[in-house]
């Protein structure tokens, strides 16, 4: 195991998990990124909640599907890139209308150095709404709690689709050179 | 080569249902979702008619939600290889109340019966048994379908079971496709009313 940093006790990062916390989320399903590595650390040691590691960001909303047929709510944690791979799957939650809470960080958005992200980063809010999908965007870290709460409220009360999108200017910029 | 097999989809799937009891299904689009239709309509059965390769990680996440009844994912060999990866994530997690059987004709039968990579080589079972799948098995006879059935009421491990049909398309028996109406139904089983 790799020794990890300590969990910070506030801080945008941490408000993202606690926020889904107390929305009672149960499962967190996610493809790994630099700007939700807290969350995933706090929803991998926390024994109310599943976590679940997923190979390809789709395979979240089948898992969060079968999840609410069951009960309960969840989550899926992913970076922009992912959002293309979800396109196609996003049908199932248009049909059935199933809670879908998404929380995306951004690239290809903003001082970003890999201009390979661009393409997928500058097309991901409108691919969202292409696909029904209810889109904020947090680049203030004040912003990110509320904007997680109201996104929350409306998958789960509303059985919609919603995502939450964090800036690059939120993340900060990568380093490439140390 | 193994294309398929000889088993009559219907049979196997007819079989496999029978005294269900508390089970949850969830069936693959395409003929995997008729052959569950065509076995009995039930308020425990989620079809899907799209998001291919997302039937086994709704059966994951059921599972996981619901450990204490058993879960049945019914798929095809081409609706299973869309959902490769999924195969890993939930060899990862091993619900015990989790089975995946994969209807393997080695076509893509909806689409005209093109030969699919089960069809020409990749075994579903050697890949689960790579990733570790606590149980796997490949049924070619009738008689493999009880054991199998019994398995899946057993909740004692993941398992995941290759049912080797034949490559022939029976008479489409097509379930419900509002899917509001069949996830409603299904959670009021729970004790889940609509909002």
């Amino acid at each position: 195991m790799v020794d990890s940093p300590a969990l910070p006790t506030q801080g945008w990062q941490r408000d993202v998990f606690d926020v889904l916390k107390a929305a009672n989320v149960r499962h967190i399903v996610y493809v790994p990124d630099a700007g939700h590595s807290t969350a995933i650390r706090l929803a991998e040691a926390d024994e109310e909640i599943r976590s679940v590691v997923l190979t390809t960001e789709e395979e979240g909303i089948g898992y969060l599907a079968g999840a609410w047929l069951g009960g309960e709510r969840g989550a899926l944690l992913m970076q922009s890139s992912g959002v293309g791979n979800c396109i196609n799957t996003l049908a199932l939650q248009t049909c059935t209308r199933f809670p879908l809470l998404m929380v995306v960080t951004m690239r290809g958005d903003w001082a970003e150095f890999n201009q390979w992200q661009n393409p997928m980063g500058q097309a991901t809010e409108a691919s969202l709404k292409l696909m029904g999908v209810l889109t904020w965007r947090a680049d203030d870290p004040k912003d990110v709690a509320p904007l997680l709460r109201g996104a929350a409220t409306m998958a789960f009360d509303g059985d919609s689709a919603c995502a939450v999108l964090l800036g690059q200017r939120l993340i900060g910029e990568k380093e490439w050179v140390k | 080569m193994s294309a398929g097999g000889t088993l009559d989809r219907r049979l196997v799937v007819a079989d496999l249902l029978k005294d269900r009891d508390r089970l949850m299904v969830v069936t693959g689009l395409g003929s995997p979702s008729y052959d569950v239709m065509a076995a009995g309509d039930h308020d425990l059965n989620f079809y899907l008619w799209a998001a291919m390769g997302s039937a086994a990680m709704v059966g994951l996440g059921l599972a996981q939600a619901q450990p204490d009844r058993p879960v049945l994912v019914v798929t095809g060999d081409g609706e299973q290889l869309m959902g490769f990866g999924a195969l890993a994530t939930i060899a990862l997690r091993k619900p015990r109340n989790l089975s995946i059987v994969i209807l393997d004709n080695g076509h893509f039968g909806e689409t005209g019966m093109q030969p699919s990579h089960a069809g020409q080589g990749i075994e579903f079972a050697r890949v689960a048994e790579a990733m570790g799948y606590p149980k796997v098995d490949v049924v070619t006879e009738l008689q493999g379908v009880e054991p199998l059935r019994r398995r899946v009421h057993a909740c004692e491990s993941l398992n995941l079971s290759v049912v080797k049909i034949s490559a022939v398309n029976m008479p489409r028996a097509l379930p419900p496709r509002d899917g509001v109406y069949v996830k409603n139904r299904f959670r009021l089983v729970l004790g889940h009313k609509p909002a």
